[in-house]
């Protein structure tokens, strides 16, 4: 099968060789004089690392930017809670990483399902990241000499990752979120928060604004701009279960696709192999322990299945560090998606620790004894805390347990090399769109990619799009499109609270992330997918006829929040589910039982499926529209991935 | 299987901003001792929805004790009896069988009650808008390892920035002061090099805006107490020098212009 290129999917890669293209490309770019930016209106939809950013620069540039975000705060998006660190190619240890070996790194992790010239751009703008967020006060670890420290992380064998302690998502965050501060109160960003949007308007093919609703007073509001951005993150609470924040949702960019934006690659979602494993039925979500944990901690089980003793009791040679013994060039840190298959596999062979059965050990006892407990406390006290208050166990004693669970997206709103979406004048940042992962994230390039897009990238491909607007004045927010979006959303919102079921919002959300985890989770198979289709529109209807919203839509209502994201996550995973049925491969994230080599690695199909999946909304969530781009590997070889 | 504990709780109901509010009591049985803080109030909801009445409204969003939107006062303490932990990661084992636990919102004039147990904290924003940060433009940055930062000072300011902007310390404050918050922002920036151009600028913009929502320090100490991030008091002690210092040398930098 030949895979040809799609007219509505045009990536606008520029020529030239990879590490020219983006100074070129900067060059060749349209501009915006500084005394004409404060005549374009920009809306951003988010304020984690790539809105806030975005944001910030666009404010400091002189455009004039309207922020948006559901939280009370600008600081609490889910960028937050990242904890091990942001990959950047300083090679300031001198241990042969370069631009080049990033990208290579990002391009292989990635199962080589992601654009190289993206992947390369991001490799090149990492450092500048670095440089901006100590500029801007972000304490990363240093060593004694008072230059920056680097850790290894997954997938890489150089340390190239930056790090403050466990908590670099939140210091960088703050980071954005203060220089955000300063445009706010320089008056070039206004802020609106507690702020939701609820539908993107397009006008004459062009998006123009978007409707949100104010979700203290339940107001429903038009805004209009030149351009919109979305850097709304990603979709990992599709399966209920994640350790993703609990209000971490897709209407935005769902709306967005329902309005013409092609989504790409729904199925690579990223199991994470380090998280605390479920302890009940009414888990509400789950935590992560950062990746970070893999660089002095051992993964093991008890080499016999059903071993009832304690972790203490099971002697060296009773134990099977299965990475190390399966994956002896990369150990413990192999790739998240080979780490989180290879302890599904012990579970599922009754190798699994704790009273349920259901994790597998993460082991300091080795570190501890060649480094002593303080520098392990001082590489990782916060989260060897976390862990000890949700567990009730000391890792310093006892291994941890750990599980994979779904933590990150790597499809999302198709953009191109601009990171605009199919609709002219919508451009997604961050986890939001799909551009630079492929199949599969490495650790520390979340924060890289969120913070490139919002710092380095929108500042240079907006103004771009902007410039032929000059004199051009925004839609109103009156004009007709706006009127009837404003109206279909507060119909929609009416029609939630008027069903007057008997079962809450959460009921269904737990149930739709069950079919989701047991049928399209860490391994898909024809069968499963198929059952899932049937089950989601059933359950969905059920959601339709028997659920129960209280209160009004005129007061702060968080079951009416809630219901509105459920309803649309339910679309996204039937898309999800079809895409995973339509991707007849293995690779990264995305495990198809039926397309394994015979020691059980995923196996590519690059002859069928070297191509981005792009999905169109036909009114019908049974039967989108496919559209594929083909990838071109020029400069990295493709090869079945081998970390052994 | 886990234990489990009946307990009672009295919370704070409160329909819309500036409205009446009240305690009720709800009974809640057959609570996990596994379940966190949170979790046990997702189940009292769940319950309450099959009654017909409307679900406790409380702010939550990463509970894992890093976003800072969750806070409440539990038995009257900030985030409840776990030292250095917020009421996320607060779990169930910390309570017994036959409880009685009281839940109220954060109590403070410039935090006021949105609904229920939420609360309106803006006015940290606006602290940090009047001069919590380092006026770097994206792009004019040096090169990162150009001036080094001894790993000491790295570390205490690494200590303050570890602040989650919750609350806690204002709500758990005899006067609700917001000294802890802003000092940590504060200190965050003052201690490093990066910081020192703005400093006593910064000092000077932070602590007015502070004042003119929150009330007056003490010295009480209970807000380190009731921080789940356990920042140091030491950090107002920092803010209040440079804020004298501060008053000096910009009133002395305004006669030389």
């Amino acid at each position: 099968m030949t895979i040809t290129a799609d007219p509505l999917l045009t990536a606008g890669i520029p020529p030239g060789p990879i590490e020219a293209k983006w100074d070129q490309h900067r060059f060749d770019m349209k501009l915006v004089a500084p005394h004409n930016r404060r005549r374009f209106k920009v809306i951003v939809v988010g304020t984690g690392l790539a809105g806030g950013a975005a944001a910030a620069t666009l404010g400091e540039l002189g455009y004039d930017v309207h922020a948006f975000t559901f939280h009370d705060s600008p600081r609490r998006a889910h960028s937050i809670a990242a904890q091990g660190g942001i990959n950047a190619a300083k090679n300031y240890r001198g241990d042969g990483d370069s631009t080049f070996r990033l990208f290579y790194d990002t391009v292989k992790g990635g199962d080589y399902r992601a654009r190289e010239a993206n992947v390369y751009r991001l490799a090149q703008v990492s450092s500048e990241i670095i440089d901006q967020c100590v500029a801007q006060g972000v304490p990363f670890a240093r060593e004694y000499g008072g230059l920056l420290d680097n850790r290894s992380f997954g997938g890489a064998q150089v340390a190239r990752t930056f790090y403050a302690r466990g908590q670099t998502g939140q210091q960088l965050l703050l980071g954005a979120y203060q220089s955000l501060a300063r445009q706010i109160h320089a008056g070039t960003v206004t802020l609106y928060p507690r702020a939701e949007m609820l539908d993107l308007v397009v006008k004459d093919g062009l998006a123009c604004g978007i409707v949100a609703r104010h979700l203290q007073t339940g107001e429903v509001k038009s805004y209009s701009a030149h351009a919109v951005i979305l850097a709304t993150g990603g979709y990992s609470n599709v399966f209920y279960l994640s350790t993703n924040a609990k209000a971490c949702n897709a209407t935005a960019i769902w709306r967005a696709h329902r309005k013409g934006a092609l989504f790409a690659n729904p199925c690579f979602t990223q199991i994470h192999p380090t998280c605390i494993p479920a302890s009940d039925e009414f888990q509400s979500k789950l935590t992560l322990m950062s990746e970070s944990l893999r660089n002095d901690g051992r993964i093991w089980v008890a080499a016999q299945s059903d071993d009832q003793r304690a972790a203490g009791d099971i002697a060296e040679d009773e134990r099977d560090y299965y990475l190390e013994r399966r994956y002896p060039a990369f150990g413990n840190l192999v790739p998240r998606d080979v780490a989180s298959r290879a302890s599904k596999t012990e579970v599922d062979a009754g190798r699994g620790v704790g009273t349920l059965k259901n994790g597998v050990y993460l082991d300091f006892a080795a570190s501890i004894g060649r480094l002593g407990e303080d520098t392990i406390k001082e590489r990782y006290g916060n989260l060897f805390e976390m862990y000890e208050r949700i567990t009730g166990e000391n890792p310093y004693r006892v291994p941890m347990r750990i599980y994979p669970a779904v933590h990150y997206t790597m499809g999302g709103l198709w953009v191109d090399y601009d990171l605009q979406s199919t609709i002219p004048g919508l451009f997604v940042g961050g986890e939001a769109n799909f551009s630079d992962h492929g199949a599969n994230r490495l650790g520390a390039s979340a924060l890289m990619q969120g913070l490139a897009d919002g710092y380095f990238v929108l500042p240079y491909t907006i103004p771009n799009y902007l410039s032929p607007l000059l004199g051009t004045p925004p839609v109103p927010a009156d004009d007709p499109v706006f009127t009837a979006a404003e109206a279909e959303v507060t119909d929609r919102t009416q029609h939630l609270l008027a069903i007057g079921g008997t079962r809450t919002v959460d009921h269904f959300h737990r149930e739709l992330g069950k079919i989701m985890w047991d049928q399209c989770g860490m391994a898909r198979s024809r069968t499963t997918l198929e059952k899932a289709l049937g089950e989601i529109p059933a359950l969905k209807a059920e959601f339709d006829r028997d659920l129960r919203v209280l209160g009004s839509a005129e007061t702060l209502n968080q079951s009416l929040e809630k219901a509105g994201r459920v309803a649309d996550f339910f679309e996204l995973a039937e898309l999800t589910c079809l895409d995973a049925l339509d991707r007849e491969e293995s690779c990264g994230g995305h495990f198809r039982l039926e397309h394994q080599t015979d020691d059980g690695e995923a196996l590519r199909h690059d002859d069928r499926f070297a191509h981005v999946s792009a999905w169109g909304w036909t009114g019908d969530p049974g039967a989108p529209a496919l559209h594929t781009e083909p990838l071109e590997f020029e400069y990295v070889k493709l090869a079945q991935r081998s970390y052994k | 299987m886990s234990k489990t504990l009946d307990l009672t709780l009295k919370v704070w109901r409160q329909a819309e901003p500036g409205g009446a509010g009240e305690m009720k009591t709800y009974a809640a049985e057959g609570i996990s001792e596994d379940m966190s803080f949170l979790e046990m109030l997702d189940v009292v909801n769940d319950r309450l929805a099959g009654t017909g009445e409307e679900p406790i409204a409380f702010e939550h969003d990463c509970r894992e004790g890093i976003c800072g939107s969750c806070g409440m006062m539990i038995n009257g303490r900030a985030h409840g009896p776990q030292a250095g932990t917020a009421a996320c990661q607060l779990h169930m084992r910390q309570f017994a069988d036959g409880d009685t636990i009281t839940i109220e919102p954060w109590r403070a004039a410039a935090f006021p009650v949105v609904k229920d147990l939420v609360v309106n904290r803006s006015a940290f924003d606006r602290i940090v808008e009047a001069g919590g940060y380092i006026s770097v433009n994206t792009g004019a940055a040096p090169e990162a390892n150009l001036t080094p930062v001894p790993k000491e000072v790295a570390d205490a300011a690494f200590d303050a920035a570890a602040c989650i902007g919750c609350g806690a310390c204002v709500a758990a404050c005899p006067n609700s002061a917001a000294q802890l918050f802003t000092s940590a922002k504060y200190s965050a920036l003052s201690l490093l090099p990066q910081g020192q151009p703005e400093r006593y600028k910064r000092a000077e913009a932070m602590v007015d805006t502070m004042e003119e929502y929150f009330g007056s320090c003490s010295n009480h100490g209970e807000c380190k107490e009731a921080c789940p991030k356990s920042i140091s008091l030491d950090y107002i002690a920092i803010m209040n020098r440079d804020y004298i210092k501060a008053k000096r040398k910009n009133r002395r930098l305004a006669a030389q212009r």
